[in-house]
């Protein structure tokens, strides 16, 4: 049963791999500086069957993440199950001081603090990637830059004036935006717009470019994971309750068949 | 036909002992088995647009099946429903499978809803001495509107605060009690949680009922005037010596094995569905509804189920929005008037002539067009073509009265054909 869910997950998975290899050549594309980095292109290209990266992900999620935000619908056990993590690991690394494995993973930041602090309360993110989609948070983890106007120093493309600070420039450096002129119009209605072209990294990172876009692809594949964990599963009885319908469909047409001999 | 089978009801009642005949004497179970089954008769050449009227029975009972499963759980109230639904997705035993018949449920509804209708549309099954089965229906599907809006509202995601606040504006352009009328439903100066908790009520117990009612009124009207079939030919007008139509066969056996396999076919369909893209892209479930209810935050575009959506695009084609509400109710309610628009001599799309053929297509056409067009953005060219198939749209019910008069139709045959 598992080989057979493992070969239709693997027709699934297919196009992501390819909308991967697409992100992974656009990204190619823009360090030649001939052409703008098409950063709204990118895909995440997750793939939630893959447990190591999921793995991965929720160790990367208790290291930068549920510091500010909670995956309030999530318990700890749920993950452990579903990501074969070993109790030894889950109450060693996973699992908050203070908190059981069978609590919901929530952030100790106060509400209130946190709104001092950025002014909004950092959103729970249980449902993230249901509600925006996976290849928003990719592109979201992969779009800071350097701006000295925000509160923050930093600034999103997926997000502009986005409130969270760039909490992942310690692996991937310090980004500075190169933005690009424009212009549309002529005459007096001439008017130029401000253009993102590129990035280029001031201060580099602890991990190489490939490094952290495996970060951030096991990070949102555990997000992905978080907003339907069942989705795996799911997929897996689908098969059989497909194949199963199809037989009774067999065996129904041919007793109307039997039937209907009959009727001229 | 219902007198013989009560005397054959009686015999073979008689003829037994025991229980059987015990209740048949309290209770006409045989009586009944025969005359709406086995001695109901259908036209035998039924063809696959048949099979949708059985299948909107199969998803009335699915939905509440997973409706009542769903309500055990469901905590209804502004501050609890968003939870309760991700408590059923996440921690209920196959609670995800449950919400996801629901969901992919209402969809299916309207899909086999609009294709059975559709039929009647290819076979003039609203024609006389149709019209009482056909209004029934109609009723039924506009309950149904009310139904699925009502339980789109109950998971209180941001997409179904705000279709609820589009919509139940849309009472407001009523001209005087308007502004009354949208707060008497709402319950408060917004949408809020009495809203929630009485659309709750409406949509577990009285439409529910409603809908249980008028599906019934619908199955007795058609079991007394009979079904139509693809060719329009009343199977009445031609019996044998024993009185039974020579076209008919018994609903039972023969429909029902017919039917089992539509059946198959549908939840095969339905299964890959609910098993592998239950939001089928987005489409079933909105992205925006995984955001719990706020009013501070807009969706960058609101747009109802795509089951709605031809009339969205029609109320937003029109500047002024008091005429586009009355124009998207004239849309709706066009339907009703269809046994007596059509002034055509024939019922059936076989022997119509290309008048009617090319306002049926054009009208086919235009409400695919407006679906799709209802769910793009409200600006620049959707708004152009959203006016541009209005046109066909209302012109296929206002100029039916002289075109399916005017209509070259073909002889109709004395007897059905029967394409096996």
């Amino acid at each position: 049963m598992v080989k057979y869910a493992s070969l239709v997950l693997a027709l699934f998975a297919a196009p992501l791999a390819l909308a991967a290899e697409e992100g992974a050549n656009a990204a190619a594309a823009g360090a030649e500086k001939s052409a703008p980095v098409d950063w709204e292109s990118w895909h995440a290209g997750n793939d939630v069957t893959d447990i190591a990266s999921l793995q991965r992900g929720a160790r990367n999620f208790m290291n930068y993440c549920v510091g500010c935000h909670s995956l309030k619908y999530v318990r700890y056990q749920r993950v452990a199950d579903d990501l074969k993590i070993p109790a030894s690991v889950l109450s060693a690394e996973l699992v908050a001081p203070g908190s059981n494995a069978l609590d919901y993973i929530t952030t100790a930041m106060p509400a209130h603090d946190a709104e001092n602090w950025f002014g909004t309360v950092p959103p729970d993110l249980s449902l993230i990637a249901r509600s925006r989609g996976v290849n928003y948070i990719y592109r979201y983890l992969k779009t800071f830059y350097t701006d000295t106007s925000r509160p923050t120093l930093s600034n999103n493309l997926a997000f502009p004036t986005t409130a969270m600070p760039a909490v992942v420039s310690d692996l991937e450096g310090v980004k500075q935006a190169v933005f690009r002129d424009v212009k549309s119009g002529s005459g007096a209605d001439a008017t130029t717009e401000q253009v993102f072209d590129h990035f280029e990294t001031t201060v580099p990172g602890n991990m190489s470019a490939e490094q952290f876009d495996g970060f951030v692809r096991d990070t949102v594949n555990f997000l992905d994971y978080a907003g339907e964990p069942v989705q795996v599963e799911r997929r897996s009885y689908g098969l059989w309750v497909v194949l199963y319908l199809l037989m009774l469909t067999a065996f129904a047409w041919l007793l109307k068949k039997e039937y209907w001999k009959e009727v001229h | 036909m219902a007198h013989d089978a009560m005397a054959k009801a009686a015999n073979g009642a008689a003829g037994k002992a025991g229980l059987w005949a015990w209740i048949n004497q309290r209770l006409p179970v045989e009586l009944f088995w025969r005359s709406q089954l086995t001695e109901y008769y259908a036209p035998k050449n039924f063809n696959f647009w048949y099979f949708f009227g059985s299948l909107a029975l199969l998803v009335l009972v699915m939905q509440l099946f997973s409706g009542i499963f769903l309500a055990m759980f469901y905590k209804v109230g502004a501050d609890t429903s968003f939870d309760s639904v991700e408590f059923i997705m996440r921690e209920v035993s196959f609670g995800w499978l449950i919400l996801y018949m629901q969901s992919v449920g209402a969809s299916a509804f309207f899909l086999v809803v609009y294709l059975h209708m559709y039929r009647a549309l290819l076979y003039g099954s609203y024609k006389s001495p149709r019209e009482l089965l056909w209004l029934f229906g109609m009723i039924i599907y506009l309950a149904l509107m009310a139904e699925a809006f009502m339980g789109y509202v109950l998971p209180w995601g941001n997409m179904s605060f705000w279709a609820a606040t589009v919509i139940i504006n849309l009472f407001g352009t009523i001209p005087g009690i308007g502004p009354g009328l949208v707060e008497w439903i709402r319950g408060d100066y917004g949408i809020a949680d009495s809203t929630l908790n009485r659309f709750f009520s409406l949509h577990v117990v009285a439409l529910p009922l409603v809908l249980l009612l008028l599906v019934a009124l619908h199955l007795v009207a058609l079991h007394e005037v009979g079904s139509n079939n693809p060719d329009g030919v009343e199977i009445k007008n031609k019996k044998d010596a024993r009185g039974i139509p020579l076209d008919g066969i018994p609903f039972h056996p023969y429909y029902t094995v017919k039917d089992i396999v539509g059946v198959c076919v549908f939840l095969t369909l339905m299964g890959l569905v609910v098993f592998f893209d239950p939001t089928f892209g987005n489409l079933f479930l909105e992205k925006a509804n995984f955001e719990p209810a706020n009013p501070l935050s807009t969706p960058a575009e609101i747009s109802p189920s795509w089951y709605f959506t031809p009339y969205y695009a029609i109320l937003r084609a029109v500047p002024n929005k008091g005429m586009g509400a009355l124009l998207m109710l004239i849309a709706v309610t066009s339907f009703f008037f269809l046994p007596w628009l059509d002034r055509s001599p024939v019922k059936s799309i076989r022997y119509r002539g290309w008048i009617f053929k090319s306002f049926l297509g054009l009208f086919t056409i235009s409400f695919l067009a407006l679906m799709y067009l209802g769910m793009q953005p409200a600006q620049g060219i959707y708004i152009t073509l959203s006016r541009l198939f209005a046109v066909p749209y209302f012109a296929f019910f206002g100029l039916m009265p002289f075109y399916s008069r005017l209509d070259p139709v073909k002889p109709v045959p004395e007897r059905v054909t029967f394409h096996g």
